[in-house]
């Protein structure tokens, strides 16, 4: 089963919710990182890691003896990252999506795909959770290539927690297509509320079933729960706002190690997730 | 004309809630919602929106059905996965076009997508450029740059001092749209292992993009031994830590009402958001 825990907006506690869910279980539990721009869940969890892996986004090189300056290849790009200025072909790497149409489209078979770092995957483990995260390098623009590679390391096994990034769009979408569940994070505030909303409309377009997890709950409005009932979807784990979970979290410390009592309700969450999942199959 | 960015890499950690106090406290600006993701800053700013506009970008591939004879040939060659029972899956497909040059039987059309909504209003603290990404769409880097390019216009047409951006979480493709260009990026972090973490990332992004930064250390009495780290590991890099703000309620007492917390409370929280403002401004006017 895999669950994955987004939220739309940022900071609401998605990797406090994935870490101290994986942390909870007892059978097999693999977390993978998917927030490949600011990848946190290692900072709680601090894998040993055994394996590194490069990302590559393949981009065109052009043989110069080859070309003939036919201009195929900047007529068939979508994304304006190859062109033939007829004396020499200028390659933008950092417009082009790696889709390949250049080279194989190239009368003179002149364009060959050289591989471009764009991130690093690393993998391992932290206690008996098997653990793969993804980092974006630094002024790389695409996401979605990292990700896909951290999901290349999914463990169909067990259960698997997704950390998403926040927001609604490419990367977002990466991370939980394909998940079983999808643990919606906010908080009782405004902006909470706007960006939940956003992302039930995600989960609802790739058709995954969701709850919401209410974070810092006791400070806002009521608005989010009465936006829970109305759509009829469960709220599985209120946690409240509280200095003592903060300060825990401010230190890289999961809650459930910090205040180990929280485990029992995680492991609620967890049944919960798993039963909604079961009944939804056999419908 | 200057323009800021306000960034944090780590999302949360009151981007909004400080770009819409400069909003109240700032003379002559227009105001940019670059988290074209997952826009908030309006919530804070009640606008009147002014001009409605459709954002049209990339495509998406179409298999006609009639046409096809099942060749395989656009499943082959689709680096990115999106064609399976020779139909596409549009959220899959990056509208490259490869499979609409190679496939023999010319049963495959781009078609152009609507993959979001941008706007010019009016608020009572001058006018905000904003803009709603379609669900699950692509593209959010050409967004921002819309929403930047006519922020800038406005500013030039009514010759105003200051573009405010309220910039997206994260250091891709949106980040790099909403920071390349601007005079100075505030990074709002928080005093937590994960909040110094990405602050050093994006940091990165900053100096890859040639942007002056200064920091804001938001919360800073959650974890003042953290604070300090962030003001060590800042002065070790020659960056500037600008402003300390303590965690305070009316952050989201204030939101709540649909209020920049400068309007809401006057009390320290507020003093310091002006205070800091004072100080960007200052930078920025150099």
């Amino acid at each position: 089963m895999i669950i994955s825990v987004a939220s739309g907006k940022g900071g609401t506690g998605k990797t406090l919710v994935a870490t101290s869910l994986a942390l909870s279980l007892e059978e097999q539990v693999q977390l993978l990182d998917c927030d490949v721009e600011e990848p946190n869940a290692h900072v709680f969890l601090k894998p040993n890691f055994i394996k590194r892996e490069s990302v590559y986004v393949p981009i065109p090189r052009v043989d110069e003896e080859k070309c003939t300056h036919c201009g195929k290849c900047s007529e068939v790009c979508a994304y304006y990252a190859i062109a033939d200025m007829k004396k020499k072909v200028l390659v933008f790497p950092e417009l082009c999506h790696g889709c390949g149409a250049c080279s194989y489209l190239c009368p003179e078979d002149a364009i060959s795909e050289v591989g471009k770092e764009v991130g690093v995957v690393e993998i391992g483990h932290s206690g008996s959770i098997q653990f793969a995260h993804g980092k974006l390098n630094i002024g790389e623009a695409m996401a979605p290539p990292v990700i896909r590679k951290v999901k290349e390391h999914t463990n169909h096994e067990g259960t698997v927690i997704i950390d998403v990034s926040p927001g609604t769009s490419c990367p977002v979408v990466e991370s939980i297509r394909g998940s079983d569940f999808c643990l919606l994070v906010t908080e009782p505030t405004p902006f909470g509320l706007n960006d939940l909303i956003l992302a039930v409309e995600v989960v609802g377009k790739l058709d995954i079933p969701c709850a919401v997890v209410l974070n810092r709950a006791g400070v806002g409005d009521r608005k989010v729960e009465e936006y829970c009932i109305k759509k009829n979807i469960p709220i599985l784990l209120t946690i409240p706002l509280d200095a003592q979970i903060a300060s825990y979290y401010s230190k890289g410390i999961p809650l459930v190690e910090g205040i180990p009592q929280w485990r029992g309700g995680f492991l609620e969450l967890y049944h919960r997730v798993r039963d909604m999942v079961t009944s939804r199959i056999s419908q | 004309m200057k323009e800021i960015v306000v960034l944090s890499g780590k999302g949360g950690t009151g981007k909004t809630s400080l770009v819409g106090s400069f909003a109240a406290i700032a003379q002559s600006k227009v105001l940019a919602d670059c988290d074209v993701d997952a826009a908030d800053l309006h919530l804070l700013l009640s606008p009147t929106t002014k001009e409605d506009n459709e954002f049209w970008s990339g495509q998406v591939a179409f298999i006609d059905e009639e046409k096809c004879t099942k060749c395989g040939i656009c499943q082959d060659i689709c680096h990115f996965h999106a064609i399976s029972d020779f139909r596409v899956d549009p959220i899959s497909c990056e509208g490259c076009g490869f499979c609409y040059h190679v496939c023999p039987d010319e049963a495959i059309t781009m078609k152009d997508c609507l993959s979001g909504r941008w706007f010019i209003s009016e608020t009572r603290y001058g006018p905000l450029v904003h803009a709603k990404l379609g669900i699950a769409e692509e593209n959010s880097g050409k967004l921002v740059a819309l929403v930047r390019q006519n922020a800038r216009s406005i500013a030039e047409g009514k010759d105003l001092k200051y573009i405010i951006t309220d910039g997206p979480p994260g250091i891709g493709c949106p980040v790099i749209s909403s920071l390349s260009g601007a005079n100075l990026a505030l990074l709002v972090t928080e005093p937590t292992l994960s909040g110094i973490h990405d602050l050093e990332r994006v940091l990165g992004v900053c100096h890859h993009f040639g942007v002056p930064p200064l920091v804001c250390v938001n919360k800073y009495d959650i974890n003042e031994d953290n604070t300090r780290q962030i003001e060590g590991f800042c002065s070790g890099q020659g960056v500037e830590v600008v402003s300390k703000i303590p965690v305070d309620n009316v952050f989201t007492e204030a939101l709540v009402r649909g209020l920049p917390v400068v309007e809401y409370a006057r009390n320290g929280v507020s003093r310091e958001i002006k205070m800091l403002w004072e100080t960007i401004s200052r930078r920025l006017d150099r």
